[in-house]
């Protein structure tokens, strides 16, 4: 079907598509910079791909038979159509100093990707509404990326930014003048949510305009917990990369464990064992029942609703010491799946574990559908707060279960299914307002099936076999062997000082995060280091929103609707 | 104070002056009502952890004291009493020290017009009731004070969310009590409750329908008054950091503290004498009248601790709707429905 696409697109652009790649599935063009406005305006609007992932920059003046290319850099487009459900990578390079046009003004997602990538890179978007850093500070000097800028140069900066500036402050007066008589500028009162705020879980900032408890304008400032990981991931091994992705989504860590696992995986054309593939399944659910305990629980303390906590959070306490922590040691940072496996098998009396605390999730389900769902207070505190409409959520990038709420039933384990999830029997619960309420009924449907799929998984027993694939090129070998041969000893040195070698080229590994479309787009240059990571984290694009969703709401709200969209601050600033 | 001047009668004889013996049992009553409020608060906050523990699945304190954490409030007031007392540099130094000692006094001084058992008042007011909801406003302005005084914009938030909700809940808050008043023909708060001789059946909550709702209302508008969820506006967490006290430590963050439980207890033992009955038992002639009191406010003080933590927290309009649109309206049904069941049943004098 993508090859079809691809084949479209040539029979529309003829010359202009100046070439098509195919890599482990993944379709991909290279157009122009000055075509790529028509060709992205033509995918939308022709060949239904409403939602732009990620935007992904690439230096590329340390890659084998492209150091002296003038076109050092190369900005992909990750495009995905879910009514035809396939996918496109479109690519542009650019030299040194030359503008990309933006496609800020055609999705509203590419607006702090793009940021993302000038501040990381340096590459100018024309026509992009703000181009402003986003992840470093705005005092950083250089591009953080670039495979000039050594890992060690740390820089000392303090200021910080003023997000809503005084003219615009007269203008927002200006325009709030309408609907009950002339509001002054200094009636108006910015007030700081953030970074240190009860309700912003980890360290966001917004800046907010309030006429009263409205919020007239919002700026979202994000960056607080940038740890570098992309840039740290090009300094470590393929395998070593591992325990930095348990600090993305520290609340599912087991799922950016797979994920990573899979992209690199992909890279290799790697087969896992069967029982590896089950097991990542079961810790897969297990994760996202934990993420969405989480997120609800939080979010339902944000509206007031103390008590609910503890009915999920002892849940959540229940998985993480009964199964989570005999699986691999600890609780938050699992660092638990190998490239090619696991890291560790099961252990004597996992499915039980796991059964007594499925049956304590069904039951804290229930007491907390009880307390709240037909709770008048509670409903009057979310039904319709923050509500976003299909298009508008795809516009802004949504996945997962912020999407769904809207009634968009995109889930990529159905839409592109992975690990054999096309064998499990499970439904995708979607909303129809899209507001902070479906956002927690959604998530509190979908532990429910996890739960089924987990069932499912458990039901059918484990299938023996190993843990690891017998694959020398990235799989460690047994310990016998290591210390009973040569080959053994040299394999392991090699694994461990060098690296995996990954054959050079290029993979977008995904799957559905516990927040949405969870996705490594991983370049390698055949070495034992990767030569980019980017992680398409689902709550970077949500996050983007909230300023806009918050607008003409009450504060009140807008703690609301940070909690019902789960920002985790670990996967945001990476 | 009747009972404390008589006291002091009988020890010293004729050894005081009248006025000195009302000095005296002033002075004493004074004493003992600021203990018991002090007591009480102290006494709540075990209960309120005790109690929020058991609805969510968990203990509370367990350590202090030996059985359930009962020594954790000392704990608690030993600590807090060590804590830095911190003002703020650009704060309002005077009226941010102030603030505290004014919530406090304003309750502390509600206190005085309770009926607590025959005899057993502090100022047996023939104004009681109207004196209560006088001084207990005072609160509003102690919240403003600390609010402003702080400078820092979400205390200010918390006090102008503060007083409009106090504000605004004193009047379904007053007009639920104007029923009563009509029925008892006095503002006495001794006098209500002696009205209400005789078994439940005469407690004026079942008086007639109006004064059962005008009891609700009373209810919960009164947990409105106190700040308590899911009324909690002014301080609400996970909003306003911690609304208007969010500069205050040590002592001065702990009059807060205390006054809000006192406040808890004290819109209780109102809603007591007024619909509940007073001191008056269930049945039969009066018995232990002080006990009997005690544990009515006691069980309303649980059921509000209940509520916080059962129900989500409003929003600040939505509040506002409740109290000036349904409220409001219901109290006023109440006192007309409430004066025609008078006439219709010729109790009307």
């Amino acid at each position: 079907m993508s090859q079809k696409l691809v084949d479209r697109l040539r029979a529309e652009f003829g010359e202009r598509i100046l070439e098509t790649g195919s890599q482990h599935g993944d379709e991909s063009v290279v157009v122009a910079p000055a075509d790529l406005p028509d060709v992205a305006a033509h995918l939308k609007g022709r060949e239904a791909c409403e939602l732009l992932l990620d935007v992904v920059g690439v230096d590329r003046s340390e890659l084998p038979g492209h150091r002296d290319d003038p076109e050092r850099f190369e900005v992909v487009y990750n495009l995905r159509s879910l009514s035809r459900n396939h996918r496109l990578l479109v690519k542009v390079r650019a030299p040194e100093g030359r503008d990309v046009p933006s496609l800020a003004g055609l999705y509203r997602s590419a607006d702090w990707a793009e940021r993302e990538v000038y501040d990381l890179y340096g590459v100018r978007f024309r026509g992009h509404p703000d181009l402003r850093r986003i992840l470093c500070h705005h005092e950083f000097e250089g591009h953080a990326l670039r495979k000039d800028y050594p890992i060690e140069r740390g820089q000392f900066l303090s200021a910080p930014e003023k997000l809503i500036q005084d003219h615009e402050i007269e203008r927002a007066a200006h325009r709030a003048d309408d609907s009950r008589g002339a509001v002054l500028p200094s009636d108006l009162l910015t007030v700081n949510i953030g970074p240190s705020h009860p309700a912003t879980h980890g360290a966001l900032r917004a800046e907010v305009l309030l006429d009263g408890e409205t919020i007239v304008e919002a700026r979202t400032e994000i960056g607080y917990l940038h740890r570098c990981f992309e840039k740290e991931a090009e300094d470590h091994t393929w395998a070593q990369v591992m325990p930095y992705t348990d600090r993305l989504n520290y609340v599912s860590a087991m799922l950016n464990n797979c994920v990573y696992c899979a992209a690199v995986e992909k890279l290799l054309d790697a087969e896992i064992p069967p029982r590896a593939r089950v097991v990542r399944v079961i810790v897969s659910e297990l994760s996202r029942i934990i993420d969405h305990l989480v997120c609800v629980c939080a979010n339902l303390v944000d509206l007031g609703a103390l008590t609910n906590y503890w009915y999920f959070y002892n849940v959540r306490e229940g998985l993480y010491y009964d199964v989570i922590e005999p699986l691999c040691g600890s609780r938050l940072t699992t660092n638990f799946t190998r490239i090619g496996g696991l890291g560790y098998d099961v252990f004597e009396g996992f499915e039980t574990a796991i059964e007594r605390n499925l049956v304590k999730l069904e039951t804290a389900i229930g007491e907390v559908t009880g307390l709240v769902a037909r709770n008048r207070i509670f409903l009057d505190r979310t039904v319709g707060v923050g509500a976003m409409t299909p298009e508008q959520a795809l516009d802004w990038g949504f996945t997962g279960p912020c999407l769904r709420a809207t009634g968009l039933a995109y889930d990529v384990r159905k839409h592109a299914p992975y690990d054999g999830y096309e064998t499990y029997d499970f439904d995708v619960p979607v909303g129809t307002a899209g507001d902070t309420r479906d956002r927690i009924m959604v998530r509190i449907e979908e532990m429910r099936q996890s739960a089924r799929i987990i069932r499912q998984a458990l039901g059918r027993g484990l299938p023996a076999g190993p843990i690891l694939a017998d694959d020398p090129r990235f799989a460690l070998p047994p310990k016998e062997k290591v210390y009973g041969s040569i080959e053994g000893v040299m394999n392991q040195f090699k694994l461990i000082m060098e690296g995996a070698r990954v054959p050079a080229g290029e993979a977008y590994g995904f799957g559905e995060g516990g927040n949405g479309e969870l996705g490594f787009y991983c370049v390698s240059d055949g070495g034992g280091r990767p030569y980019r990571v980017k992680v398409r984290p689902p709550c970077f694009p949500i996050f983007s929103a909230f300023g806009e969703m918050v607008k003409g709401l009450m504060i009140p709200d807008a703690v609301a609707i940070l909690g019902s969209i789960n920002i985790i601050a670990g996967e945001l600033d990476r | 104070m009747q009972v404390m001047t008589d006291l002091f009668a009988r020890i010293f004889g004729d050894g005081l002056s009248s006025l000195g013996l009302l000095v005296a049992g002033g002075l004493t009553m004074a004493l003992i009502m600021a203990l018991v409020m002090a007591s009480c608060a102290i006494v709540f906050t075990w209960a309120e952890r005790k109690v929020a523990g058991f609805i969510q699945s968990r203990y509370g304190p367990m350590r202090v004291g030996r059985w359930h954490g009962v020594l954790q409030p000392v704990a608690d007031m030993v600590k807090i009493l060590g804590k830095e007392d911190i003002v703020p540099r650009d704060a309002d130094k005077p009226l941010f020290m102030l603030a505290p000692f004014v919530i406090f006094v304003g309750s502390l001084m509600a206190w005085a017009a309770i009926p607590f058992a025959p005899g057993f008042i502090a100022a047996d007011l023939d104004l009681g009731l109207f004196y209560i909801f006088a001084v207990s406003s005072a609160a509003t302005i102690g919240i403003l004070m600390a609010g402003w005084a702080s400078n820092n914009k979400w205390s200010l938030y918390g006090a102008a969310r503060g007083a409009a909700q106090a504000v605004s809940y004193e009047i379904p808050l007053a007009l639920a009590c104007i029923p009563v008043v009509m029925i008892t023909g006095s503002l006495n708060m001794n006098d209500i409750v002696i009205a209400q001789q005789g078994g439940i059946w005469r407690w004026h909550f079942l008086h007639d329908p109006f004064l059962f709702v005008a009891f609700l209302l009373y209810f919960v508008a009164s947990i409105a008054e106190v700040n308590r969820g899911p009324f909690d506006l002014p301080e609400t967490e996970s909003e306003l950091v911690a609304g208007y006290h969010t500069e205050y430590t040590g002592m001065r963050f702990a009059f807060f503290f205390l006054a809000e439980y006192a406040n808890l207890f004290l819109v209780s033992c109102v809603a007591t004498a007024v619909f509940l009955g007073g001191w008056q038992p269930l049945f039969g002639p009066v018995f232990l009248p002080g006990l009997v009191f005690v544990i009515k406010a006691v069980l309303l003080v649980l059921l509000q601790m209940w509520l916080r933590w059962t129900l989500p927290r409003l929003r600040v309009d939505q509040l506002m709707h409740v109290c000036w649109k349904v409220m409001v309206p219901l109290a006023l049904v109440c006192v007309l429905g409430a004066g025609i069941w008078m006439l219709a049943t010729g109790q009307a004098g």
